[in-house]
């Protein structure tokens, strides 16, 4: 096991991400308030650069109580990393597609000390 | 990571207008950790740049006053000139979340290159690709056309700059010409015409039309590409004006049916009218329908045929039989269920029939790996389906570093 630096903390704004390289294998760590994530840049789909992707809430459909559509909405506690190749989307904090919970991004531990982030390889 | 031609990777967010070697890198470390470079690979389908180079394809118009009046378009750059286009098409990017599905914007460098070949060599050679067969978006909607004659002029020009331009630049690089299908004569004109000449790799139809395929008009034009053995394909496309698709209100299930409900009717004219029979040795290929769509219509024309033989008396066989003689490229290869895919390639006989297609830079794009990872292919099998079947129907020289194992 080893330890990669990223950034030192206030380099990393909300809602950003580093990728670090380290041999053939990338990882992107993302920053959600003062919460850090590190994932595998490597899409379980079909292998795209997912961690360089677009950062988008997750899309909601509104229904009212008779359950007639109205139109979308973004959540905003749900952040997702969306795969720049096919679309792929994973929540950020899990790791996890929305839509099939056996699709997920592989992750890694992520170490803040003396004011910046580390990922554990 | 620098590839061959010095560039460097600086892992951006990849947007509309990051280079294609940054964001196919992935692609090419799945070719390194495969060996697929010791694999011979042809992409049937791609669509490298589509409106970046319309201003240059206008020049090639031959009718004077449509080529001059193409400088009305575009604030006089000729961008879009007399194009049908849907904004279905402006919708594949899944609302920005897939960059390039919106067409590649990026950069090239200075060089007497056309932009096309800079941007189709920079794919090649990410993916591992020994030849490419390239399309353009543009032309796709081009049998809707609400001017008949458009699609002549349109076609012409598109065909004469990629003979004539694209591809004497690269060999590597192949197309199928575009053949004005809602005017036979001209679409047999397109045949003598450019028949024969270098890269040219067959002759094709796009299937977005309501013209019926079996109609008599059309019989001399198989039978000059069945007499010169050239391939015919049918390449599918999107219709949201359809009077059933009109119905659908996202494009998820627009694409999902309408890339596949053209070719569906396209193909089912062409069996039970018995074409087959009429043109036994005119090689069909089906492209961009994916494979899901190809058990169903095996079953359901099975199915009725045995009941109503009497409507479709020049069959000698099932429908099924005649469909596993034709072929059909791989991609969107829809493959989350593994064992549906699995039974899907098998009726198909995918071994000698399928060839892979890439569609790249579209949405739902396929890489050489989406093969190569099948569990339930061996390795001839999938070989084949990567590149030989294609060097058998299309005639491709295979470079000499793939002769010794196609010998085996």
């Amino acid at each position: 096991m080893s330890e990669l630096f990223v950034a030192k903390v206030d380099d990393l704004a909300d809602r950003e991400r580093r990728i670090v390289v380290e041999g053939a294998l990338e990882i992107g760590v993302f920053r959600l308030g003062d919460e850090f994530f590190a994932w595998e840049s490597n899409c379980p789909h079909a292998g795209g650069p997912v961690c360089q992707g677009r950062i988008m809430n997750r899309v909601n459909e509104v229904l009212d109580d008779e359950k007639r559509a109205h139109g979308y909405e973004f959540v905003e506690a749900d952040v997702h990393i969306i795969c720049p190749w096919h679309g792929y989307e994973f929540n950020i904090r899990t790791g996890v597609h929305p839509g099939d919970a056996e699709t997920r991004l592989r992750g890694f531990p992520v170490t803040i000390r003396d004011g910046a982030v580390y990922v554990t390889v | 990571m620098a590839t061959d031609d010095g560039f460097k990777r600086t892992y951006p967010e990849i947007d509309d207008w990051t280079d294609s070697r940054e964001l196919l890198a992935n692609a090419r470390k799945q070719a390194e950790e495969r060996q697929l470079d010791d694999v011979f690979i042809v992409d049937i389908d791609s669509h490298i740049s589509d409106g970046g180079n319309w201003p240059e394809i206008m020049d090639y118009v031959e009718d004077p006053v449509i080529r001059e009046a193409a400088s009305a378009f575009g604030d006089g750059s000729k961008r879009g000139a007399f194009l049908n286009g849907t904004n279905g098409l402006q919708w594949q990017n899944v609302w920005g979340r897939i960059p390039h599905g919106q067409g590649l914007k990026e950069a090239v460098e200075e060089s007497e290159l056309s932009r096309e070949t800079i941007l189709a060599r920079r794919c090649m050679d990410q993916m591992g690709l020994d030849y490419q067969v390239m399309f353009p978006n543009a032309m796709l909607f081009l049998g809707m056309h609400p001017v008949p004659e458009m699609e002549v002029h349109l076609a012409t020009a598109y065909n004469r700059w990629l003979v004539e331009r694209v591809l004497p630049e690269d060999q590597r690089i192949k197309a199928m010409m575009y053949l004005p299908f809602n005017n036979p004569v001209e679409a047999e004109a397109t045949v003598k015409r450019f028949l024969g000449k270098p890269g040219v790799a067959g002759f094709l139809i796009t299937s977005s039309r309501h013209k019926p395929v079996h109609a008599n008009e059309y019989m001399r034009l198989y039978g000059m590409l069945e007499e010169s053995g050239q391939v015919l394909g049918f390449h599918t496309h999107l219709n949201w004006q359809n009077e059933y698709t009109s119905q659908l209100n996202r494009f998820i299930s627009m694409h999902a049916i309408s890339f596949v409900l053209c070719n569906l009717v396209h193909l089912t004219n062409w069996i039970i009218n018995g074409l087959p029979e009429r043109f036994p040795k005119l090689k069909v290929m089906w492209i961009e329908s994916g494979v899901a769509w190809l058990p169903f219509i095996m079953q359901r024309l099975d199915h009725e045929y045995m009941m109503r033989t009497s409507e479709a008396p020049l069959l000698k066989k099932l429908p099924s039989e005649y469909m596993r003689d034709m072929f059909y490229t791989t991609q969107p290869l829809e493959r989350t269920n593994e064992t549906l895919l699995a039974a899907s390639m098998e009726a198909m006989s995918a071994e000698t029939q399928m060839l892979f297609a890439s569609d790249w830079p579209h949405w739902d794009f396929d890489l050489p790996a989406t093969i190569w990872d099948l569990p339930f292919l061996d390795e001839k099998a999938k070989r084949n389906i990567l590149g030989y079947n294609a060097a058998r129907i299309f005639d491709l020289e295979i470079p000499e570093k793939y002769r010794a194992l196609a010998a085996e």
